[in-house]
């Protein structure tokens, strides 16, 4: 949901903007945003902890009944959570730990953003914690902790749900031109001419968005040239866009939008809206690859089409010679949370993390609402659950995955990401070629 | 009445100047200011002189987006100053229905800027809009036109949707020009026996020039910071297609978080659109305020 959340809030960015001035301008006093849980009987021996998250609507829900769950369960412990709005939450994090005076817990997303605080000194180290009790450290899916996990220590855990990017198909449309998901690159061209001579928008795509291009360079560069390829942009080496992974995952993008693969109009289609997704659901389009919360927007838009068993999902296609795992997914892995080195109560902290976060019951609580935890050993829990097939297919995905890649605006900073949302834009128009978009990427890259 | 000043009048400009100082100038300066820093907003910020604006003309983005906006400048001239003076004009007259026209001509002002967006991007939609489906029945072109997608139309549609905001306001304000024109002059022209265009030509025209210059001014300094429309419409796109200098400063400074390259646009924008108005005045001889009434 990271993503559209991040699209939606994006219109009222100015307003978000002025609020987070006014929240980050309140300093040092912790009293911002909604609290939960927390009853007041402290005693001496109690030790209050404080975590901010950024949940919203049925999510905010489970996180708060975790919290207060485990209160009654830890008489010596009280926890306290703060909920605020996904940017200004960045900032105030930031500002937070430059202050030395942060939250005990608090949620992230890992990669880059987690790497600096944890360079500054300001993380907690979990990997003995963790190493010190296995059936903690292996209640999670091994391809969701990478984000977390710096030179093989470990300084979060996952704490809501897994969104990888799938490919979602019409299954009436492919019945009626007897057309299977894709298996392959050539599978997918063959579907798209198919598609495109019945006079059926073969893919669905919401250009205007511009993040929604970005998931087919994610899947063809992981596909054609492994993790690494991205890896290095990341780390900064000189030329990294140049990779020949890029320019042959361009090739493939260019030659699907030659081939007519998207709809008339994609770049002023617009996935917030859901445009993409009534494409679909209206049998005007065949297929859309989109993060798994595709699938609540189509259940909010159009529930009969779900019921009806009309939607399919399937994996990205595989790339015939590429170096990448079949099984490597792209998407939001997960939040996490992590414990600040400047917190007083750090075994409670610790506590927290082991017996209130992804227990038992909180994992039902997220299967409840329809989301996937990125925890072992659920499967038969998922199948039961509504909509048990899409769970369950989703949760095999994420086990399955030798490498699960966080978005890569994500991963990259503010102006790099923006930059390379345009420069996609443009590449999906013809406006630009493969070569122009490496070397003006290249630009970026900050040694 | 001398022309001197006395402390009176001292007093009675000082609201007003200390309204311009805290509103205007010194978020001016401290734009200029800014735009010497390389600083994400928040967190510390480090002066770098004038890295920023060798930055900005040294990469193409800035370059494109001052193009662009000045394109939609003159788009937004061509469009809007002959619709909404012969609009004026005709709602000048004193025919009772063109009041209640005038009216419904005066809607589009009254909306806000994002829910025009909003409409005309629904109404605009390639696939579920209603522009394509009415040019289809009309079996004008394929149905399937993208509109506000299409890196060649984007910009000219969202220059036609700013017509449709604004022609309203500079209809009103040649109205109100043509109901200055003395009726005196209609009269002796209609004695010398001038046809109906000679005095629209010879007459309504000339003594209009004022209005012109006042409408133009305000259409191009209006286009030259033109953002909300954009910002909901395309967002810039596709690519930057639409990323005008407005545009470009929202993101560099907010988006990517780089405020002192916004800054350096920000200042840009400023002194283009004082130069702009400055020009304007001079080549036009606006600010000799000699009347066209002398001798009536």
């Amino acid at each position: 949901m990271l993503k559209r959340q991040k699209a939606l809030l994006s219109t009222g960015v100015g307003i978000v903007l002025t609020a987070s001035v006014l929240v980050t301008g309140c300093g040092n006093s912790s009293t911002g945003g909604n609290s939960s849980g927390g009853s007041s009987g402290t005693s001496s021996k109690t030790s209050a902890i404080t975590i901010w998250d950024i949940q919203t609507g049925a999510s905010q829900q489970v996180v708060k009944n975790m919290s207060q769950a485990f209160n009654k369960s830890h008489p010596d412990i009280q926890s306290t959570v703060q909920f605020f709005e996904n940017d200004p939450y960045k900032q105030k994090i930031q500002i937070a730990m430059g202050a030395h005076n942060p939250p005990d817990i608090f949620t992230g997303w890992g990669g880059g953003v987690l790497k600096s605080y944890i360079d500054a000194g300001d993380v907690y180290d979990l990997t003995s914690d963790l190493n010190s009790d296995s059936s903690w450290a292996n209640r999670f899916l091994p391809s969701v902790m990478k984000p977390v996990t710096f030179d093989g220590k470990v300084y979060g855990i996952p704490n809501d749900n897994v969104q990888p990017v799938m490919l979602f198909y019409n299954k009436q449309v492919f019945k009626q031109y007897n057309l299977t998901p894709p298996k392959t690159w050539d599978d997918l061209l063959n579907d798209v001419k198919v598609l495109k001579a019945h006079g059926v928008a073969p893919i669905s795509l919401g250009g205007k968005d511009q993040w929604p291009d970005l998931m087919y360079e994610e899947y063809l560069v992981d596909r054609i040239g492994g993790p690494d390829v991205f890896n290095n942009v990341v780390a900064g080496k000189a030329n990294a866009w140049s990779d020949p992974a890029f320019l042959k995952a361009n090739t493939m993008i260019q030659q699907l939008v030659n081939a007519g693969a998207f709809e008339q109009g994609f770049s002023s289609v617009s996935s917030n809206q859901g445009e993409d997704a009534a494409l679909l659901y209206t049998g005007k389009a065949g297929m859309e690859l989109m993060g798994s919360w595709g699938f609540a927007t189509i259940l909010s838009d159009d529930k009969a089409f779900i019921d009806q068993g009309n939607l399919g999902f399937s994996t990205f296609p595989t790339v015939p010679g590429g170096k990448g795992d079949a099984n490597d997914i792209v998407g939001n892995p997960s939040n996490y949370y992590s414990i600040s080195n400047d917190s007083k109560n750090k075994q409670a902290d610790v506590t927290f993390l082991k017996d209130a976060v992804l227990d038992p019951q909180n994992v039902k609580d997220w299967i409840s609402i329809g989301d996937v935890p990125p925890v072992q050993g659920i499967e038969s829990e998922l199948k039961q659950a509504t909509y048990g097939d899409y769970l369950s297919f989703t949760y095999d995905m994420v086990k399955n995955a030798p490498n699960f890649q966080a978005s890569w605006d994500q991963a990259l900073p503010p102006s790099e990401a923006q930059e390379l949302l345009t420069d996609l834009s443009k590449l999906f128009l013809n406006q630009m070629t493969p070569q122009q978009f490496s070397d003006d990427m290249n630009k970026y890259i900050k040694s | 009445m001398g022309s001197g000043m006395n402390w009176q009048r001292w007093l009675m400009i000082v609201p007003a100047v200390v309204f311009f100082a805290v509103f205007a100038l010194f978020p001016m300066l401290m734009a200029v200011y800014y735009s010497g820093l390389t600083w994400n907003g928040i967190g510390s910020a480090k002066w770098v002189g004038l890295l920023n604006w060798g930055n900005v003309f040294h990469d193409g983005e800035a370059l494109h987006a001052i193009v662009l906006t000045v394109e939609v400048m003159v788009l937004s001239w061509v469009f809007q100053t002959p619709i909404s003076l012969l609009l004026g004009v005709f709602l000048a007259g004193r025919q009772k229905h063109r009041a209640v026209l005038g009216v419904f001509y005066f809607v589009p002002l009254l909306f806000s800027s994002v829910a025009i967006g909003v409409t005309w991007s629904y109404m605009l939609n390639p696939n579920f809009g209603l522009v394509d489906a009415l040019l289809k029945s009309l079996h004008i072109g394929n149905g399937n036109q993208n509109w506000l997608g299409n890196t060649h139309l984007a910009l000219l549609v969202v220059s036609m949707i700013i017509a449709w905001q604004f022609i309203p306001f500079h209809s009103l304000l040649y109205q109100g020009g043509v109901k200055q024109i003395p009726d005196s002059l209609y009269e002796a022209a209609t004695i010398d026996g001038a046809s109906v265009w000679s005095s629209f030509f010879s007459i309504t025209l000339p003594q209009l020039k004022y209005t012109i210059i006042t409408s133009s001014v305000l259409i191009l300094t209006g286009s030259l910071t033109y953002f909300d429309l954009i910002y909901v419409l395309t967002d810039g796109g596709p690519g930057n297609a639409t990323t005008v200098l407005a545009m470009d400063m929202y993101k560099q400074a907010f988006v990517n978080q780089n405020i002192g390259l916004g800054s350096v646009l920000a200042v840009i924008l400023a002194v283009a659109g004082v130069l702009l108005s400055i020009l304007t005045l001079r080549f036009t001889g606006f600010n000799r305020m000699e009347s066209q009434l002398e001798g009536m």
